[in-house]
Protein backbone atom coordinates (compact mmCIF):
# COMPACT_ATOMS: atom_id res chain seq x y z
CA UNK A 1 0.00 0.00 0.00
CA UNK A 2 1.52 3.27 -1.10
CA UNK A 3 1.58 6.07 1.47
CA UNK A 4 -0.58 9.06 0.56
CA UNK A 5 1.55 12.06 -0.36
CA UNK A 6 0.05 14.74 1.88
CA UNK A 7 -1.02 17.72 -0.18
CA UNK A 8 -0.33 16.09 -3.54
CA UNK A 9 -3.18 16.36 -6.02
CA UNK A 10 -1.49 15.88 -9.37
CA UNK A 11 -2.19 17.65 -12.58
CA UNK A 12 -3.48 14.81 -14.78
CA UNK A 13 -2.12 16.43 -17.86
CA UNK A 14 -3.51 14.05 -20.45
CA UNK A 15 -5.68 16.13 -22.76
CA UNK A 16 -9.39 15.27 -22.71
CA UNK A 17 -10.28 12.71 -25.32
CA UNK A 18 -6.86 11.12 -25.32
CA UNK A 19 -7.63 8.67 -22.55
CA UNK A 20 -6.87 5.23 -23.82
CA UNK A 21 -3.97 6.55 -25.85
CA UNK A 22 -1.63 7.37 -22.98
CA UNK A 23 -0.08 4.37 -21.21
CA UNK A 24 0.00 4.26 -17.40
CA UNK A 25 2.56 6.52 -15.73
CA UNK A 26 3.06 8.66 -18.86
CA UNK A 27 2.24 12.32 -19.47
CA UNK A 28 1.70 14.01 -22.80
CA UNK A 29 4.21 16.57 -24.04
CA UNK A 30 4.14 18.81 -27.09
CA UNK A 31 7.91 18.98 -26.91
CA UNK A 32 10.28 16.44 -28.42
CA UNK A 33 12.83 15.73 -25.68
CA UNK A 34 16.23 14.23 -26.48
CA UNK A 35 17.90 11.51 -24.42
CA UNK A 36 21.12 9.79 -25.43
CA UNK A 37 24.16 8.42 -23.65
CA UNK A 38 26.85 10.21 -25.64
CA UNK A 39 27.63 12.82 -28.27
CA UNK A 40 25.35 12.97 -31.30
CA UNK A 41 27.02 11.28 -34.29
CA UNK A 42 26.82 13.09 -37.62
CA UNK A 43 26.97 10.52 -40.39
CA UNK A 44 26.59 11.94 -43.90
CA UNK A 45 24.03 10.15 -46.03
CA UNK A 46 26.85 9.57 -48.57
CA UNK A 47 28.61 7.42 -45.95
CA UNK A 48 25.49 5.73 -44.64
CA UNK A 49 24.49 2.12 -45.16
CA UNK A 50 21.92 -0.11 -43.52
CA UNK A 51 22.91 -3.76 -43.17
CA UNK A 52 21.11 -6.92 -42.19
CA UNK A 53 23.59 -9.33 -40.67
CA UNK A 54 23.48 -12.96 -39.69
CA UNK A 55 26.26 -14.67 -37.71
CA UNK A 56 28.46 -11.62 -38.22
CA UNK A 57 28.07 -11.71 -42.03
CA UNK A 58 26.21 -9.07 -43.99
CA UNK A 59 23.27 -10.72 -45.74
CA UNK A 60 22.07 -7.56 -47.44
CA UNK A 61 22.86 -3.88 -47.29
CA UNK A 62 21.47 -0.70 -48.76
CA UNK A 63 23.13 2.65 -49.29
CA UNK A 64 21.11 5.84 -48.80
CA UNK A 65 19.88 6.04 -52.42
CA UNK A 66 18.93 2.37 -52.45
CA UNK A 67 17.02 2.72 -49.18
CA UNK A 68 15.20 5.84 -50.42
CA UNK A 69 14.22 4.03 -53.60
CA UNK A 70 12.28 1.45 -51.55
CA UNK A 71 8.53 1.92 -51.05
CA UNK A 72 8.06 4.61 -48.39
CA UNK A 73 5.22 5.15 -45.95
CA UNK A 74 3.88 8.16 -44.14
CA UNK A 75 3.32 6.92 -40.59
CA UNK A 76 1.44 8.78 -37.84
CA UNK A 77 1.93 7.21 -34.41
CA UNK A 78 2.05 7.94 -30.68
CA UNK A 79 5.45 7.47 -29.01
CA UNK A 80 6.21 6.73 -25.37
CA UNK A 81 9.57 7.33 -23.66
CA UNK A 82 10.55 5.36 -20.57
CA UNK A 83 11.36 8.70 -18.89
CA UNK A 84 7.56 9.17 -18.90
CA UNK A 85 6.78 11.56 -21.71
CA UNK A 86 4.45 10.54 -24.49
CA UNK A 87 4.00 12.45 -27.71
CA UNK A 88 0.86 11.92 -29.75
CA UNK A 89 0.41 11.92 -33.52
CA UNK A 90 4.06 12.10 -34.49
CA UNK A 91 4.43 11.90 -38.27
CA UNK A 92 7.32 10.06 -39.87
CA UNK A 93 8.52 9.19 -43.35
CA UNK A 94 9.83 5.68 -43.28
CA UNK A 95 10.48 2.32 -44.91
CA UNK A 96 8.78 -0.66 -43.31
CA UNK A 97 11.13 -3.20 -41.73
CA UNK A 98 8.98 -5.81 -43.51
CA UNK A 99 10.20 -4.37 -46.82
CA UNK A 100 13.82 -4.75 -45.75
CA UNK A 101 13.50 -8.24 -44.24
CA UNK A 102 11.64 -9.49 -47.30
CA UNK A 103 14.94 -9.31 -49.18
CA UNK A 104 16.73 -11.68 -46.77
CA UNK A 105 16.38 -15.41 -46.09
CA UNK A 106 16.46 -16.11 -42.40
CA UNK A 107 15.02 -18.11 -39.51
CA UNK A 108 15.70 -15.55 -36.79
CA UNK A 109 13.53 -15.01 -33.72
CA UNK A 110 15.19 -11.83 -32.41
CA UNK A 111 17.05 -8.83 -33.74
CA UNK A 112 19.72 -6.60 -32.22
CA UNK A 113 19.72 -3.14 -33.77
CA UNK A 114 23.19 -1.61 -34.05
CA UNK A 115 23.99 2.06 -34.46
CA UNK A 116 26.61 4.74 -34.95
CA UNK A 117 28.09 5.53 -31.54
CA UNK A 118 27.92 1.90 -30.44
CA UNK A 119 24.32 1.87 -29.20
CA UNK A 120 22.39 -1.39 -29.49
CA UNK A 121 18.90 -2.55 -28.54
CA UNK A 122 17.18 -5.92 -28.76
CA UNK A 123 13.72 -6.75 -30.09
CA UNK A 124 11.76 -9.90 -30.89
CA UNK A 125 11.44 -10.40 -34.63
CA UNK A 126 7.67 -10.56 -34.16
CA UNK A 127 7.77 -6.93 -32.95
CA UNK A 128 9.61 -5.54 -35.96
CA UNK A 129 7.46 -7.31 -38.55
CA UNK A 130 3.78 -7.21 -39.46
CA UNK A 131 3.67 -3.47 -40.10
CA UNK A 132 4.80 -2.55 -36.57
CA UNK A 133 8.29 -1.15 -37.20
CA UNK A 134 10.05 1.16 -39.61
CA UNK A 135 13.36 2.63 -40.65
CA UNK A 136 12.49 6.33 -40.34
CA UNK A 137 14.41 9.00 -42.24
CA UNK A 138 11.93 11.88 -42.14
CA UNK A 139 10.03 13.62 -39.36
CA UNK A 140 7.09 15.90 -40.04
CA UNK A 141 8.11 16.11 -43.69
CA UNK A 142 11.70 17.21 -42.98
CA UNK A 143 14.93 15.26 -42.85
CA UNK A 144 15.31 13.60 -39.45
CA UNK A 145 17.57 15.84 -37.34
CA UNK A 146 20.79 14.27 -35.97
CA UNK A 147 19.77 14.80 -32.32
CA UNK A 148 16.59 12.84 -33.01
CA UNK A 149 18.49 10.00 -34.65
CA UNK A 150 19.10 11.20 -38.19
CA UNK A 151 19.96 10.34 -40.84
CA UNK A 152 17.77 7.37 -39.91
CA UNK A 153 16.42 5.69 -36.81
CA UNK A 154 14.33 2.70 -35.97
CA UNK A 155 10.67 3.44 -35.23
CA UNK A 156 8.91 0.83 -33.09
CA UNK A 157 6.13 2.89 -31.52
CA UNK A 158 4.37 0.11 -29.60
CA UNK A 159 7.44 -0.31 -27.33
CA UNK A 160 9.18 2.27 -25.12
CA UNK A 161 11.11 4.64 -27.34
CA UNK A 162 14.61 3.48 -26.37
CA UNK A 163 13.84 0.49 -28.61
CA UNK A 164 13.50 2.95 -31.54
CA UNK A 165 17.27 3.14 -31.86
CA UNK A 166 18.73 6.43 -33.12
CA UNK A 167 21.44 6.51 -35.80
CA UNK A 168 20.62 2.91 -36.66
CA UNK A 169 22.91 1.20 -39.17
CA UNK A 170 21.46 -2.25 -39.26
CA UNK A 171 19.92 -5.29 -37.66
CA UNK A 172 21.74 -8.41 -36.51
CA UNK A 173 19.39 -11.38 -36.84
CA UNK A 174 19.60 -13.75 -33.87
CA UNK A 175 18.18 -17.06 -32.73
CA UNK A 176 18.26 -16.05 -29.05
CA UNK A 177 17.44 -12.79 -27.30
CA UNK A 178 20.50 -10.74 -26.31
CA UNK A 179 20.41 -7.58 -24.18
CA UNK A 180 21.33 -4.34 -25.90
CA UNK A 181 22.85 -1.22 -24.34
CA UNK A 182 20.19 -0.03 -21.87
CA UNK A 183 18.95 -3.57 -21.31
CA UNK A 184 22.41 -4.43 -19.96
CA UNK A 185 22.05 -1.56 -17.50
CA UNK A 186 18.83 -2.87 -16.02
CA UNK A 187 16.17 -1.70 -18.43
CA UNK A 188 13.50 -4.17 -19.48
CA UNK A 189 14.29 -6.72 -22.21
CA UNK A 190 10.92 -6.09 -23.90
CA UNK A 191 9.66 -2.63 -22.87
CA UNK A 192 5.87 -2.66 -23.31
CA UNK A 193 4.58 0.77 -22.18
CA UNK A 194 1.06 -0.56 -21.58
CA UNK A 195 2.44 -2.99 -19.00
CA UNK A 196 4.93 -0.40 -17.67
CA UNK A 197 7.91 -2.64 -18.42
CA UNK A 198 10.48 0.02 -17.65
CA UNK A 199 13.12 -1.97 -15.78
CA UNK A 200 14.20 -5.59 -15.45
CA UNK A 201 11.54 -7.56 -13.64
CA UNK A 202 8.69 -5.08 -14.31
CA UNK B 1 29.76 0.96 -24.78
CA UNK B 2 29.49 -2.55 -23.37
CA UNK B 3 28.46 -2.73 -19.73
CA UNK B 4 28.22 -5.24 -16.98
CA UNK B 5 24.89 -6.88 -16.49
CA UNK B 6 23.02 -5.56 -13.48
CA UNK B 7 19.55 -6.94 -13.74
CA UNK B 8 17.83 -7.23 -10.42
CA UNK B 9 14.20 -6.39 -9.91
CA UNK B 10 13.62 -2.82 -8.77
CA UNK B 11 10.91 -2.64 -6.18
CA UNK B 12 9.27 0.42 -4.64
CA UNK B 13 10.22 1.24 -1.10
CA UNK B 14 9.01 3.84 1.35
CA UNK B 15 11.54 6.51 2.27
CA UNK B 16 11.12 9.14 4.95
CA UNK B 17 12.19 12.71 4.39
CA UNK B 18 14.97 13.39 6.86
CA UNK B 19 15.55 17.01 5.90
CA UNK B 20 14.98 19.49 3.10
CA UNK B 21 17.45 22.23 2.22
CA UNK B 22 17.08 25.12 -0.20
CA UNK B 23 20.08 25.26 -2.52
CA UNK B 24 19.13 28.09 -4.88
CA UNK B 25 15.89 29.76 -6.00
CA UNK B 26 13.45 26.93 -6.80
CA UNK B 27 16.06 24.25 -6.08
CA UNK B 28 15.83 22.00 -3.03
CA UNK B 29 17.78 19.04 -1.74
CA UNK B 30 15.72 16.28 -0.14
CA UNK B 31 17.58 13.95 2.19
CA UNK B 32 15.91 10.60 2.66
CA UNK B 33 16.01 7.80 5.18
CA UNK B 34 15.61 4.65 3.09
CA UNK B 35 16.29 1.54 5.19
CA UNK B 36 15.92 -0.82 2.24
CA UNK B 37 18.22 1.09 -0.12
CA UNK B 38 20.79 -1.33 -1.55
CA UNK B 39 23.30 1.37 -2.45
CA UNK B 40 24.12 3.19 -5.65
CA UNK B 41 26.96 4.34 -7.86
CA UNK B 42 27.95 7.97 -8.39
CA UNK B 43 25.92 9.35 -11.29
CA UNK B 44 22.86 7.08 -11.10
CA UNK B 45 19.25 8.20 -10.70
CA UNK B 46 16.11 6.97 -8.98
CA UNK B 47 12.38 7.11 -9.50
CA UNK B 48 10.03 8.94 -7.14
CA UNK B 49 6.35 8.01 -6.85
CA UNK B 50 3.70 10.27 -5.33
CA UNK B 51 0.18 9.07 -4.56
CA UNK B 52 -2.78 11.45 -4.20
CA UNK B 53 -5.63 10.73 -1.79
CA UNK B 54 -7.82 9.51 -4.63
CA UNK B 55 -5.16 7.03 -5.74
CA UNK B 56 -3.80 9.13 -8.61
CA UNK B 57 -0.09 8.38 -9.03
CA UNK B 58 2.74 10.36 -10.62
CA UNK B 59 6.31 9.17 -11.07
CA UNK B 60 9.46 10.98 -12.16
CA UNK B 61 13.19 10.27 -12.29
CA UNK B 62 15.78 12.33 -10.41
CA UNK B 63 19.54 12.16 -10.26
CA UNK B 64 20.95 11.03 -6.94
CA UNK B 65 22.84 13.89 -5.29
CA UNK B 66 24.63 11.95 -2.56
CA UNK B 67 27.72 9.76 -2.83
CA UNK B 68 27.64 5.97 -2.62
CA UNK B 69 27.52 5.07 1.06
CA UNK B 70 25.80 8.30 2.07
CA UNK B 71 22.07 8.50 2.83
CA UNK B 72 20.09 8.86 -0.39
CA UNK B 73 19.45 12.46 -1.38
CA UNK B 74 18.02 14.09 -4.48
CA UNK B 75 18.20 17.71 -5.56
CA UNK B 76 15.15 18.89 -7.46
CA UNK B 77 14.65 22.00 -9.56
CA UNK B 78 11.09 23.29 -9.75
CA UNK B 79 9.79 23.40 -13.30
CA UNK B 80 7.16 26.01 -14.12
CA UNK B 81 4.95 23.49 -15.83
CA UNK B 82 5.92 20.56 -13.63
CA UNK B 83 3.57 18.19 -11.87
CA UNK B 84 5.92 16.56 -9.39
CA UNK B 85 8.76 19.06 -8.95
CA UNK B 86 6.55 21.84 -7.45
CA UNK B 87 5.35 19.36 -4.82
CA UNK B 88 8.86 18.18 -4.00
CA UNK B 89 10.30 21.68 -3.79
CA UNK B 90 7.42 23.47 -2.05
CA UNK B 91 5.19 21.05 -0.16
CA UNK B 92 7.31 18.13 0.99
CA UNK B 93 8.81 18.44 4.47
CA UNK B 94 10.76 16.44 7.04
CA UNK B 95 8.84 13.45 8.29
CA UNK B 96 6.83 12.97 5.08
CA UNK B 97 7.02 9.66 3.28
CA UNK B 98 7.53 9.16 -0.44
CA UNK B 99 8.16 6.06 -2.48
CA UNK B 100 11.39 5.55 -4.36
CA UNK B 101 12.98 2.83 -6.42
CA UNK B 102 16.42 2.49 -7.85
CA UNK B 103 19.22 2.91 -8.45
CA UNK B 104 18.71 3.25 -12.20
CA UNK B 105 21.25 3.67 -14.98
CA UNK B 106 24.73 2.26 -15.10
CA UNK B 107 26.45 4.11 -17.92
CA UNK B 108 26.66 7.67 -16.61
CA UNK B 109 28.59 6.50 -13.53
CA UNK B 110 32.07 7.05 -12.23
CA UNK B 111 34.40 5.22 -9.93
CA UNK B 112 38.14 5.48 -9.63
CA UNK B 113 38.83 1.81 -10.26
CA UNK B 114 39.12 2.12 -14.03
CA UNK B 115 42.15 4.40 -14.23
CA UNK B 116 43.83 7.39 -12.72
CA UNK B 117 42.95 9.45 -15.76
CA UNK B 118 41.73 12.99 -15.18
CA UNK B 119 38.05 13.70 -15.04
CA UNK B 120 36.18 16.49 -16.77
CA UNK B 121 32.75 17.37 -15.45
CA UNK B 122 30.54 19.83 -17.30
CA UNK B 123 27.25 20.96 -15.78
CA UNK B 124 24.49 23.13 -17.14
CA UNK B 125 22.19 24.37 -14.35
CA UNK B 126 20.80 21.53 -12.25
CA UNK B 127 22.87 19.13 -14.37
CA UNK B 128 25.39 19.54 -11.57
CA UNK B 129 23.44 17.10 -9.36
CA UNK B 130 24.90 13.74 -10.50
CA UNK B 131 28.31 15.41 -10.86
CA UNK B 132 28.13 16.43 -7.21
CA UNK B 133 27.65 12.75 -6.36
CA UNK B 134 30.84 12.01 -8.34
CA UNK B 135 32.78 14.77 -6.56
CA UNK B 136 31.65 13.58 -3.12
CA UNK B 137 32.48 9.99 -4.05
CA UNK B 138 35.95 11.03 -5.13
CA UNK B 139 36.50 12.85 -1.84
CA UNK B 140 35.10 10.02 0.29
CA UNK B 141 37.24 7.37 -1.37
CA UNK B 142 40.42 9.42 -1.16
CA UNK B 143 40.84 9.36 -4.92
CA UNK B 144 43.61 11.58 -6.25
CA UNK B 145 42.23 11.76 -9.78
CA UNK B 146 42.46 15.38 -10.94
CA UNK B 147 39.05 16.84 -11.65
CA UNK B 148 37.82 19.97 -13.36
CA UNK B 149 34.19 20.95 -13.04
CA UNK B 150 32.97 23.52 -15.52
CA UNK B 151 29.61 24.71 -14.26
CA UNK B 152 27.42 26.98 -16.37
CA UNK B 153 24.73 28.82 -14.40
CA UNK B 154 22.52 31.81 -15.14
CA UNK B 155 23.84 33.82 -12.20
CA UNK B 156 25.79 33.30 -9.00
CA UNK B 157 22.65 32.89 -6.84
CA UNK B 158 21.52 30.13 -9.23
CA UNK B 159 24.63 28.06 -8.47
CA UNK B 160 23.62 24.90 -6.61
CA UNK B 161 25.93 23.58 -3.83
CA UNK B 162 27.95 26.79 -3.99
CA UNK B 163 29.45 26.61 -0.52
CA UNK B 164 30.34 22.96 -0.96
CA UNK B 165 31.88 23.56 -4.39
CA UNK B 166 33.88 26.53 -3.10
CA UNK B 167 35.32 24.24 -0.43
CA UNK B 168 36.96 21.81 -2.84
CA UNK B 169 40.72 21.85 -3.34
CA UNK B 170 43.42 19.17 -3.58
CA UNK B 171 43.04 18.29 -7.21
CA UNK B 172 39.54 19.63 -7.77
CA UNK B 173 39.14 22.83 -9.77
CA UNK B 174 35.69 24.35 -10.03
CA UNK B 175 35.19 26.90 -12.81
CA UNK B 176 31.92 28.81 -12.97
CA UNK B 177 30.67 30.53 -16.06
CA UNK B 178 27.70 32.87 -15.59
CA UNK B 179 25.52 33.26 -18.65
CA UNK B 180 22.95 35.95 -17.77
CA UNK B 181 24.07 38.01 -14.86
CA UNK B 182 27.38 38.55 -13.11
CA UNK B 183 27.89 40.21 -9.72
CA UNK B 184 29.89 43.46 -9.58
CA UNK B 185 33.59 42.73 -9.77
CA UNK B 186 33.08 39.20 -11.16
CA UNK B 187 36.42 37.99 -12.44
CA UNK B 188 35.23 34.53 -13.45
CA UNK B 189 34.03 33.38 -16.80
CA UNK B 190 31.07 34.86 -18.60
CA UNK B 191 28.76 33.41 -21.21
CA UNK B 192 27.88 30.03 -22.59
CA UNK B 193 30.43 27.27 -22.81
CA UNK B 194 32.21 27.60 -26.15
CA UNK B 195 34.91 25.76 -28.07
CA UNK B 196 37.34 28.46 -26.96
CA UNK B 197 36.40 28.07 -23.30
CA UNK B 198 36.70 24.29 -23.47
CA UNK B 199 40.04 24.53 -25.24
CA UNK B 200 41.34 26.35 -22.16
CA UNK B 201 39.58 24.31 -19.50
CA UNK B 202 39.25 20.74 -20.77
CA UNK B 203 42.11 18.34 -20.17
CA UNK B 204 44.01 17.62 -23.37
CA UNK B 205 42.28 14.91 -25.38
CA UNK B 206 45.38 12.74 -25.20
CA UNK B 207 45.10 12.34 -21.42
CA UNK B 208 42.50 9.56 -21.67
CA UNK B 209 40.12 11.85 -19.84
CA UNK B 210 36.55 10.79 -19.34
CA UNK B 211 34.05 13.62 -19.60
CA UNK B 212 30.65 13.63 -17.90
CA UNK B 213 28.29 16.21 -19.36
CA UNK B 214 24.90 16.84 -17.80
CA UNK B 215 22.32 19.55 -18.34
CA UNK B 216 19.59 20.71 -20.67
CA UNK B 217 19.67 19.24 -24.16
CA UNK B 218 21.07 22.33 -25.89
CA UNK B 219 23.93 22.55 -23.35
CA UNK B 220 24.80 18.86 -23.63
CA UNK B 221 24.61 18.81 -27.43
CA UNK B 222 26.89 21.83 -27.66
CA UNK B 223 29.46 20.74 -25.05
CA UNK B 224 29.62 17.13 -26.25
CA UNK B 225 30.10 18.27 -29.84
CA UNK B 226 32.86 20.68 -28.75
CA UNK B 227 34.68 17.92 -26.87
CA UNK B 228 34.55 15.65 -29.91
CA UNK B 229 35.97 18.51 -32.00
CA UNK B 230 38.77 18.84 -29.44
CA UNK B 231 39.64 15.22 -30.04
CA UNK B 232 37.78 13.45 -27.23
CA UNK B 233 36.73 9.99 -28.46
CA UNK B 234 32.90 9.85 -28.34
CA UNK B 235 32.89 6.80 -26.01
CA UNK B 236 34.73 8.92 -23.42
CA UNK B 237 32.07 11.62 -23.48
CA UNK B 238 29.19 10.45 -21.32
CA UNK B 239 26.04 12.50 -21.42
CA UNK B 240 22.83 12.88 -19.50
CA UNK B 241 20.24 15.19 -21.01
CA UNK B 242 17.17 16.73 -19.48
CA UNK B 243 15.25 16.78 -22.74
CA UNK B 244 12.97 19.63 -23.65
CA UNK B 245 11.28 19.61 -20.29
CA UNK B 246 12.14 16.29 -18.68
CA UNK B 247 11.89 16.33 -14.93
CA UNK B 248 15.11 14.44 -14.39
Amino acid sequence: MSPISRGFHGRRREPAGDSGRVPPGQYVTEDFPVLSAGPTPHTATADWTFAIRQAGQTSKSWNWQEMRALPAEDVTVDIHCVTRWSKLDTRWQAVSIDTLLAQVDHEASYVLAFCDGGYTTNLPLADVTGGQAWLAYGYGGDALAPEHGGPARLLVPHLYFWKSAKWVRGLELLAEDEPGFWETYGYNMYGDPWREQRYAGD
Amino acid sequence: MAGTAVRGRLTWQVATVEAVRDEAPAVRTIELRAPDWAGHQAGQHLDVRLTAEDGYVAERSYSIASAPGEPVAITVERLEDGEVSPYLTEELRAGDEIEIRGPIGGYFVWDDSASGSPLLLAAGGSGVVPLRSILRHRARTGSTVPVRLLYSARSLPDVIYRTELDGYHDGVEVIFTLTRQQPPGWTGRIGRVSDAMLTEIAWPAGDATTAFVCGPTAFVESVAASLVRLGYPPPRVKTERFGGMGET
